[in-house]
C-alpha cells in the first residue's frame, strides 16, 4: 500500500498528538492559517484562543509550571511572533519547558521584507534554549520531536519552531520518530560519585549548616528526597522565590524565603553558616545580594545543578555536582543512611538556638489594627480560607512579595510567578494555564492594579473557557514596588509611580461577564473571600481590595548590599 | 589571559550567529573568530581567540558547551598546540628599489608574492600572529596599502585531538 502523504500542517497536528499535548494556546494569522485549518478538523487537543499572543505564551508556560509537562503555544509570523517574545523570555529566565510554534512567511519571501516578516529565529535566539527554522516539510516531524526533547531535558527551557507557510502546504509521508538522539546534546543527570561522597562528608561535618533550595528542586520534582535529607539531618532549609513549595513552608525546619525580601532568620543563617548546600538554586543577585559581601565568612559550599554554567558563576563553590537534583539527592540520602557518622548534635543545637533568636525578631509582623486593609492580611486570609490548597499565581511587584511571604506553600508547583524576568502582566494568563490544567482546583491570581492592566483583556478568554479564577487585586493605587524604591532611595520623589484614573474594576469585570467586588474595609476581607470561594465557586470573581497605599515590603535588602544589611519593619 | 578555543559544531545555518550572539550578549571579548566546514561536511570547526580572567574563561567554556549545536570544544591554551594565521598584505612596489626591498623582506619572513602589478605587490604570509605582526613592523608604514588577516586557526599537537 502506498504510504499516505500528509501536508506540513497536518504533520504539525499529528506531531502534537503524538506528544500527548492537551492544550495549545494560540492566536491565528496568515502564516498559520493552514495549521489552523487542520486544528479545526482535529479533536486531539483543545486550542485556547487568547486575546493577545503574550498571554498565549504565559498560559502555556503556567500550564507547564503547574503540571511539569511541556507547554505549547502557536502564533503567527511578524507581530504574532514579536508579541510572543516577552512570554518566551519570561519562560527562559525561569527555565520552563515550552514549545512555541511560530508561522513564518513563505520560504521564497524570506528576506524580502515581506508582509508580516520578522527574523523570528534571530529575535528569539538570546531568549530560547534553542530554535529552529524548518525549511523542508520532511524536517517538520524530526524538528518538533527534537523541540520537545530539548525543552524538557537537562535544564529545561523554551524552544521555538518557526515554520514558513509554504512548508505547511507541501506534503510528504509522515512518521513520528519514536526516540531521538543528538550527538551535540546529551545532558547529564547522574551526579559524579566522588563529588557526591565528598558532599555527604562535608554535610556530616557541618556545625552551622543551611540547605538553600531553588527552582531546580521544583523543576526536578525533588521535593521528596529533599524533605528526606532535611529531616534526616535536622538541618534548616530556606528557599528562593522560585523554590517555594519545594519544601513544606509549615515545617519547623523551614526558615522562609531568603534574599532581598527574605526573612531575617533565613538571611542571617545564610550569612553565618559554615556549610551551605545549594539545591537547584543559582545564587541570583536578588538572593545573595553582592557576592563580595556574601562570601565574607569562611564557609564551604556544595552546589547541585543540572547546568554546569550555573555553578561557580557568581559564587565560587567547593563541591560542584552536575546532575539532576532528584537523582543526586537520592544518592546522597542513600550514603547518609549507610554512614555510621552523625552530625555533631551539640553544635547543631547551638546553631538552632541562634536561629530561633533570629526567628524571634518576627520580621513579617505588620500592623494588624490599621483601619485600612493591609495587603498582608488579605494574603493571610486567602491562605486560611483556601486551607493552603490553592494554586496561587501572581504578577510582579509588592503584591508578589506579600504573596510569597504570607501564603505558606506546602507543595511544589502551586506557586506560579515570574522570578527571573519579573514580567508584569503574567498573573491572569498564568491563572488561565493553571486552571485549564487543574479544572477542579482553586486558582487565585494575586495582582496589582498596575500589573493586571497589562493583560486584562484575558478576562474575555476566561469567560469563553469558563475559568473560575479568583482575582485578588491588592489595589494600592501605586506602582507600589517602584514607589517603595522611590521612598527609600530617591527621597520620596514619586516619579510616575502613581496611577491616576483607574477603571472601576468591579464594573469592568462585570462587563466581561464576571463577578466584581470592591472591598474597602478590613472586616469585609474575609466575608468577600469566603463568598468568592463558595457562592461564586464556579465563576470568575474579581476582588478589588483597596489597600494601604503606603505599605512597604519588609524586610528589604537594598540592591548591591550584603545579606545582613536588611531594612526591617 | 589570552585563550584560544576550538569548537566543533553542527554545520547548520545560524550556528555561527549563536556563538557570536553568545559572546556579545554576555559581554565576552572576541579577538578573532574563524570558521569553516571540516572534512566531514556536517561539521563546522571554529577557532575563537578571547581574553578574560579564569572565571570568565570558565563561563565561556560552559556557555559554549551549553549551545545545543556545539558537539565538543577544547581550550587549546590548556596544552601544547599550534596556531597559524594567514595574512595578505598589499604593499607599494613602484620603483625598482621598492620592489627589491619587498622581495627581500618577504623572503626573510618566508612570505610569497602572489600578485604583481605595476605599482604594487601582494604578499601572502602565514604563521603565528606574532610573526605577522613582526612582518608588518618590519615594513615601512607608508608602504602598506592594505592588509587582511584571517584570525588564528589552532590545532593540538601530537595526540591531542578534537574529534567526534
Ligand atoms: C520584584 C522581585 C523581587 C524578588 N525578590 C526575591 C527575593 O527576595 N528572594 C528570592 O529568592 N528571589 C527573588 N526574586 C526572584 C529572583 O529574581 C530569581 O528569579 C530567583 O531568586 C531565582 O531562583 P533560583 O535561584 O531558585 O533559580 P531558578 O531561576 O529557579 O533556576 C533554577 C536552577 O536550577 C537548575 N535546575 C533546573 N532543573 C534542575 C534539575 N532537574 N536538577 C538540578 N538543577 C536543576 C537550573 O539550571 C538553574 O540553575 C525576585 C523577583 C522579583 C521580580
Ligand atoms: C513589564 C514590566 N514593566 C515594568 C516593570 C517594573 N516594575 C516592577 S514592579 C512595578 C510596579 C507594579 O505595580 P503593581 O502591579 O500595582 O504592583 P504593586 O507593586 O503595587 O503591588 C513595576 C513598574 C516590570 N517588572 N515589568
Ligand atoms: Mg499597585
Amino acid at each position: 500500500m502506498a504510504e499516505l502523504e500528509l501536508t506540513g500542517a497536518e504533520i504539525v497536528i499529528r506531531c502534537l498528538h503524538a506528544e500527548g499535548v492537551e492544550y495549545v494556546f494560540g492566536y491565528p494569522g496568515g502564516a498559520v492559517l493552514n495549521i489552523y485549518d487542520e486544528i479545526y478538523k482535529q479533536k486531539g487537543f483543545t486550542h485556547v484562543l487568547v486575546r493577545h499572543e503574550q498571554a498565549a505564551v504565559h498560559a502555556a508556560d503556567a500550564y507547564s509550571r503547574s503540571t511539569g509537562k511541556v507547554g505549547v503555544a502557536l502564533v503567527t509570523s511578524g507581530p504574532g511572533a514579536t508579541n510572543a517574545v516577552t512570554g518566551i523570555a519570561t519562560a527562559y529566565m525561569d527555565s520552563i519547558p515550552m514549545v512555541v510554534i511560530t508561522g513564518q512567511v513563505p520560504t521564497a519571501a524570506i528576506g524580502q521584507d515581506a508582509f508580516q516578516e520578522v527574523d523570528t529565529v534571530g529575535i528569539t535566539r538570546p531568549c530560547v534554549k534553542h530554535n529552529f527554522l524548518v525549511k523542508d516539510v520532511k524536517d517538520i516531524a524530526p524538528t518538533i520531536k527534537k523541540a520537545f526533547y530539548i525543552a524538557a531535558t537537562g535544564r529545561p527551557g523554551p524552544v521555538v519552531v518557526d515554520i514558513p507557510k509554504d512548508i505547511t502546504q507541501h506534503s510528504c509521508t509522515f512518521e513520528y520518530p519514536e526516540t531521538i538522539s543528538m550527538r551535540s546534546y546529551n545532558p547529564t543527570s547522574k551526579g559524579h560519585a566522588g563529588q557526591i561522597k565528598r558532599a555527604v562528608q562535608m554535610l556530616l561535618e557541618a556545625k552551622r549548616p543551611v540547605i538553600y533550595t531553588g527552582g531546580g528542586a521544583v523543576l526536578g520534582n525533588a521535593a521528596a528526597p529533599l524533605a528526606e535529607m532535611a529531616r534526616d539531618l535536622g538541618y534548616p532549609v530556606t528557599s528562593t522565590l522560585m523554590g517555594l513549595g519545594g519544601y513544606k513552608a509549615n515545617d519547623p525546619l523551614f526558615l522562609g524565603m531568603l534574599g532581598m525580601h527574605g526573612t531575617y532568620e533565613a538571611n542571617m543563617a545564610m550569612q553565618h553558616c559554615d556549610v551551605l548546600i545549594a539545591v537547584g538554586a543559582r545564587f541570583d543577585d536578588r538572593v545573595i545580594g553582592n557576592p563580595k559581601h556574601f562570601a565574607k565568612e569562611a564557609r564551604r559550599i556544595i552546589h547541585i545543578d543540572i547546568d554546569p554554567s550555573s555553578i561557580s558563576k557568581r559564587v565560587k563553590v567547593d563541591v560542584p555536582i552536575v546532575g539532576d537534583v532528584g537523582q543526586v539527592l537520592e544518592e546522597m540520602n542513600r550514603l547518609l543512611k549507610a554512614s555510621s557518622e552523625r552530625p555533631e548534635q551539640a553544635a547543631l543545637k547551638a546553631w538552632w538556638a541562634q536561629i530561633e533568636l533570629w526567628r524571634a525578631q518576627d520580621c513579617l509582623k505588620y500592623d494588624r489594627s490599621s483601619a485600612m486593609i493591609k495587603p498582608q492580611y488579605v494574603v493571610e486570609k486567602l491562605y486560611e480560607i483556601t486551607q493552603g490548597q490553592a494554586f496561587v499565581t501572581s504578577d510582579v511587584g509588592q503584591h508578589q512579595m506579600w504573596a510569597a511571604q504570607y501564603y505558606k506553600f506546602d507543595e511544589p508547583r502551586r506557586w506560579i510567578n515570574s522570578g527571573g524576568l519579573g514580567t508584569m502582566g503574567v498573573g491572569l494568563p498564568y491563572a488561565m494555564g493553571v486552571q485549564l490544567a487543574h479544572p477542579d482546583a482553586m486558582v487565585a491570581c494575586i495582582t496589582g492594579e498596575g500589573s493586571i492592566q497589562m493583560n486584562i483583556q484575558e478576562l474575555s478568554t476566561c469567560k469563553e473557557y469558563k475559568l473560575p479564577i479568583k482575582v485578588i487585586l491588592l489595589n494600592n493605587g501605586y506602582l507600589g514596588m517602584v514607589r517603595q524604591w522611590q521612598e527609600f532611595f530617591y527621597e520620596e520623589r514619586y516619579a510616575e509611580s502613581y496611577v491616576a484614573s483607574l477603571p472601576d474594576f468591579a464594573k469592568l469585570a462585570e462587563a466581561y461577564g464576571h463577578v466584581g467586588m470592591r472591598i474597602e474595609k478590613p472586616e469585609d476581607v474575609e466575608p468577600a473571600l469566603r463568598r468568592a470561594f463558595t457562592e461564586h465557586k464556579d465563576q470568575l470573581v474579581f476582588m478589588n481590595f483597596i489597600t494601604d497605599p503606603r505599605e512597604n515590603v519588609y524586610p528589604m535588602i537594598p540592591a548591591g548590599k550584603g545579606l545582613s544589611e536588611m531594612i526591617l519593619v | 589571559m589570552r585563550h584560544i578555543i576550538s569548537v566543533l559544531m553542527e554545520n547548520e545555518a545560524g550556528a555561527l550567529s549563536r556563538v557570536a550572539g553568545l559572546f556579545s550578549a554576555r559581554g565576552y571579548n572576541i579577538e578573532s573568530l574563524t570558521v569553516a566546514p571540516t572534512e566531514d561536511a556536517t561539521l563546522s570547526r571554529m577557532t575563537i581567540v578571547t581574553t578574560g580572567s579564569n572565571e570568565v574563561i570558565e563561563q565561556i567554556t560552559k556557555q559554549l558547551n551549553k549551545l545545543v549545536d556545539v558537539i565538543k570544544m577544547q581550550d587549546l591554551s590548556d596544552g601544547d598546540h599550534i596556531e597559524r594565521e594567514l595574512m595578505l598584505v598589499k604593499v607599494r612596489a613602484a620603483t625598482g628599489e621598492q620592489r627589491e626591498e619587498m622581495k627581500r623582506l618577504a623572503d626573510i619572513f618566508r612570505g610569497r608574492i602572489i600578485d604583481v602589478a605595476d605599482k604594487t605587490y601582494t604578499i601572502e604570509l602565514t604563521g603565528p600572529g606574532s610573526k605577522l605582526d613582526a612582518f608588518l613592523d618590519a615594513l615601512d608604514a607608508g608602504a602598506i596599502l592594505e592588509t587582511v588577516r584571517t584570525g588564528a586557526s589552532g590545532i593540538g599537537r601530537g595526540d591531542r585531538m578534537l574529534k567526534i
